[in-house]
C-alpha cells in the first residue's frame, strides 16, 4: 500500500499548535498548551490513516490544524504540493473544496436557522457557478448519496436524528468533491448501531470517490476496522506510526501497548488471559510537558535516558515510525527488538 | 401561529382585567386628594358639591365599572367617530381628567406626537448604532474598539439620564450655546429654518436617551454574537471556504439577532411611556412629564388610563417578541 509508487497527498511535517496562555492585567504570554508539538506524517492517496489517542492529546486539535480552522504555530501541511499553512487567506479559500472536515458534534456543527438543502448548498454558492437548477440537483443527488431522503431537503437540522444529521454533515462535505476529509470523530456522538452505518457510509463513499481520509477517534476497535495505517498520539506528539495489522498484531512504543492492552476482546477466553497494561499517574499537563519523552513520567520501561533526551520519530523497519529510546539505539541496525525479519516481512506483505 | 395569537390574545383579557383593577385599586389606596390643591377659601360646602361633581361620592367599585365602560366602550366609540364623522357617541361620558376637565384621550392625543418623535428618534437611533458596535466589539474581543465600547456602555448604563442629562444642558447649551435647552412643543416645521430648529432643539434629548439605549442593546447584541462565534457552525462555515463577511454577517449575525430582537421588541413600549425623567430635564411635553404632572393633581382618571394603555403595550408587546422567536428560530414552534 506505501510502496514507492504511492503517491503521497498529504505532507505534514514539524506541525505545532501552541494556544499561548496569559496572565495578570497586561495579559503578558507566560506560556503555551502545546496542543500539537512537532508532528509531522504523510498521508497517501487513497488511504485512511487513523489517529487514535485518549481525550486532550491533540488529536482533533491537529485535524484541524491541518485544514487551518487553527493558526498553526508553525510546520507545513501541503496538499496536493501547496502549503496549506503559507497561503493566502484568498488563496486558502480557493483550496477549501479540496479539503473537508467531518466534524464530531452533528448537532452544533449544523448551522439551526439554515435548511438540509441551504447547508449542503452553500458551499456550491460560494465555489461553483451552477444554476438554480444544477444546484438543487446536485443536492439531491448528494442526499442520495449518504442515504437521506429528498423530501427532507427543506427540513431543519434540529427534525433530524443523530446519524442523519451526521450524514448531512457527511453530504456537505463532499459538496465540493473533494480528495481529503478529516473525520474528527464523526462517529463519537452516536450510538453504536447507527456507528457502524456512519463508518460503512464512509467507507463506501472512499471507495466510490477515491477519498484520503484522516480518521480521528478514540475507539480503537473502529479505527482497526476503517484505517490503513495507524498514529497514535500522546500529549501533542505522535508516539507511534504503522500500518494498521502491524501495529494492533505488536505496538512497539510502551504507550501504544498500553493503550491497546485496554481494548477488550469479544472471546471470554482470551478476554480472561488478556494482560491489561495500566498506567498510573495523570497524563502532564500539555502547558508543562515534561523534560526528555513525554511519556516518560508514566511508562513502564522508563530509562534514565528518557527523562534526560527527547527521542526523535524515526523509522524503525520500513513504514513503522516510533519515537522511543528502546528503539533508538539499535535504529541504525538492520532490526530493532520486537521487529524480526519475519516481522518485517510481515509488514509488507500487510502494505499490500 | 394564528392560533397561538389568538390563544394568546384571549389570555390577554382577564391578565389586563386583573391589571386595570390592581391599578385602580393602588390610586384608591393612595393618600392624597384630587381637591388637594383648591384653595382653603373655597368654603367646604362648595368643596363638596366639587366632589359630588367629580362623582367622587359613589363606592370605588361603583366608579371602577364606570371606567371600564368609558374606555372599553364609550372611547373606542368616540375614536370611530373621530375617524368616520358618525355621531353616535354624542351624549356619551368619556374619561375626563380632573385636571383640566378635559377628555383623558384628547390630552394624550395631543401629547403622543411629542414623545413618539423624542423617544421613538432616541430608540431608533440607539438600535443603529448598538448593533454594529455590539457586532465589532464581539469580533474583536478585548480589542481597543471593544474596551471603548464596553466603557462607553458602561458609563451610558450606570450613569443615569437625568445627570447626563444636565451635563449636556450645562456643557452645549449654557457654555456652548449650540442647542437650546428647552424643548419648544409649539413649533410648527413649515420650512428649512422651522426644521433646522426642530432638529436643534431634538439633538440633546436623543443623544441621552439613545446613549441609554445603544449601552444596553449593543451589550446584548456583543454577548449574543460571542455566544455564536464559538459554536461550532461557525467551524463548519468557515471550513466550506465561505469569505468571513458571510461567516459573520450571515451564519453568526441572522443567528446573534434572534435574543436581540426580542429585547428590542420588549423595549418598544417604553418609548410611549416616554423617558419621564429625560421629557422633564428637557421640558419635552410628552406623554412621561403628562403622567408626572397628573400623579401630583391626583388625577386620577388620567394616571389610570395612562398605566392601563402602558399595560397594554407591555402585553401587546410581549406576544410580538414571541411570534418574532419563533419566526427567527426554526427550532420554535408553536402549535
Amino acid at each position: 500500500m506505501f510502496d514507492a509508487a504511492q503517491k503521497p497527498l498529504i505532507e505534514v511535517s514539524g506541525l505545532k499548535m501552541y494556544f499561548p496562555i496569559t496572565a495578570g492585567v497586561f495579559r503578558r504570554h507566560v506560556g503555551d498548551v502545546k496542543a500539537v508539538d512537532n508532528v509531522s506524517f504523510t498521508i497517501f492517496e487513497g488511504e485512511t490513516l487513523g489517529l487514535v489517542g485518549e481525550s486532550g492529546c491533540g488529536k482533533s486539535t491537529c485535524g484541524r490544524a491541518i485544514l487551518r480552522l487553527y493558526e498553526p504555530t508553525a510546520g507545513a501541511v501541503r496538499i496536493d504540493g501547496t502549503d496549506v499553512i503559507a497561503a493566502s487567506a484568498d488563496t486558502l479559500r480557493q483550496m477549501r473544496p479540496k479539503m473537508q472536515m467531518v466534524f464530531q458534534d452533528p448537532q452544533a456543527s449544523l448551522n439551526p436557522r439554515m435548511t438540509v438543502a441551504a447547508i449542503i448548498g452553500e458551499p456550491l454558492d460560494e465555489h461553483t457557478k451552477l444554476s438554480k437548477a444544477e444546484k438543487l440537483a446536485k443536492i439531491y443527488a448528494l442526499m442520495d448519496q449518504v442515504g437521506l431522503n429528498r423530501d427532507f431537503a427543506n427540513r431543519y437540522p434540529h427534525e433530524f436524528s443523530g446519524g442523519q444529521r451526521q450524514r448531512i454533515g457527511i453530504a456537505r462535505a463532499l459538496a465540493l468533491n473533494p480528495r481529503f476529509i478529516v473525520c474528527d470523530e464523526p462517529i463519537a456522538a452516536l450510538d453504536v448501531s447507527i456507528q457502524a452505518q456512519v463508518v460503512n457510509l464512509l467507507e463506501e463513499l472512499q471507495d466510490r470517490l477515491g477519498l484520503t481520509y484522516l480518521f480521528i477517534s478514540h475507539d480503537l476497535s473502529m479505527v482497526r476496522h476503517i484505517a490503513d495505517r495507524v498514529a497514535v498520539m500522546y500529549l501533542g506528539q505522535i508516539v507511534e506510526l504503522a500500518p494498521r495489522d502491524a501495529i494492533y498484531a505488536e505496538p512497539l512504543h510502551p504507550y501504544t501497548q498500553a493503550l491497546l492492552s485496554a481494548v477488550p476482546e469479544p472471546d471470554p477466553d482470551t478476554e480472561r488471559t488478556r494482560r491489561r497494561v495500566v498506567l498510573t499517574g495523570d497524563v502532564p499537563s500539555p502547558a508543562n510537558p515534561p523534560k526528555g519523552c513525554n511519556f516518560c513520567t508514566r511508562c513502564p520501561k522508563a530509562m534514565a535516558i528518557c527523562h534526560q533526551i527527547e527521542p526523535t520519530f524515526q523509522e524503525i523497519t520500513p513504514g513503522r515510525f516510533v519515537s522511543c529510546h528502546l528503539y533508538e539505539q539499535t535504529a541504525g541496525q538492520a532490526a530493532a527488538p520486537g521487529a524480526s525479519p519475519e516481522h518485517i516481512q510481515k509488514t509488507i506483505q500487510q502494505g499490500e | 401561529m394564528l392560533t397561538l395569537t389568538l390563544r394568546r390574545l384571549l389570555i390577554a383579557i382577564p391578565t389586563l382585567i386583573i391589571i386595570s383593577l390592581v391599578i385602580f385599586l393602588l390610586l384608591e389606596a393612595a393618600p392624597g386628594d384630587p381637591l388637594g390643591e383648591v384653595p382653603l377659601t373655597v368654603p367646604p360646602e362648595v368643596k363638596e358639591k366639587m366632589r359630588l361633581a367629580l362623582g367622587l361620592d359613589s363606592a370605588w367599585y361603583v366608579r371602577y365599572g364606570l371606567w371600564m365602560k368609558q374606555f372599553f366602550w364609550v372611547e373606542p366609540v368616540h375614536l370611530w367617530d373621530a375617524l368616520f364623522g358618525t355621531h353616535f357617541g354624542e351624549g356619551m361620558q368619556r374619561v375626563i381628567s380632573f385636571q383640566s376637565r378635559q377628555p383623558v384621550m384628547q390630552i394624550i392625543a395631543e401629547r403622543l406626537p411629542q414623545t413618539l418623535t423624542v423617544v421613538g428618534l432616541a430608540y431608533l437611533v440607539g438600535v443603529l448604532i448598538a448593533l454594529p458596535i455590539g457586532i465589532l466589539s464581539a469580533y474583536r474581543q478585548y480589542s481597543w474598539f471593544d474596551n471603548l465600547g464596553t466603557f462607553i456602555s458602561m458609563i451610558g448604563f450606570s450613569v443615569p439620564t437625568f445627570f447626563t442629562g444636565v451635563v449636556l444642558i450645562i456643557v452645549f447649551a449654557v457654555k456652548l450655546q449650540w442647542f437650546p435647552s428647552v424643548y419648544d412643543t409649539t413649533l410648527q416645521v413649515t420650512d428649512w429654518a422651522s426644521f433646522k430648529m426642530q432638529m436643534r432643539q431634538m439633538v440633546m434629548p436623543v443623544t441621552v436617551l439613545a446613549l441609554y439605549n445603544a449601552a444596553q442593546i449593543s451589550r446584548f447584541m456583543r454577548a449574543s454574537m460571542l455566544d455564536n462565534l464559538g459554536q461550532d457552525y461557525v467551524r463548519t462555515a468557515r471550513a466550506k471556504g465561505l469569505t468571513e463577511k458571510v461567516v459573520v454577517l450571515i451564519h453568526v449575525l441572522r443567528n446573534s439577532l434572534i435574543p436581540v430582537v426580542t429585547v428590542i421588541a420588549l423595549g418598544v413600549p417604553t418609548i410611549f411611556g416616554g423617558a419621564i425623567i429625560t421629557e422633564q430635564v428637557f421640558k419635552v411635553n410628552g406623554l412621561g412629564q403628562q403622567l408626572i404632572l397628573s400623579i401630583h393633581a391626583n388625577d386620577m382618571p388620567m394616571v389610570m388610563t395612562l398605566t392601563f394603555i402602558f399595560a397594554i403595550l407591555i402585553v401587546l408587546f410581549n406576544l410580538v417578541a414571541d411570534l418574532l422567536y419563533g419566526i427567527l428560530d426554526p427550532r420554535i414552534r408553536y402549535d
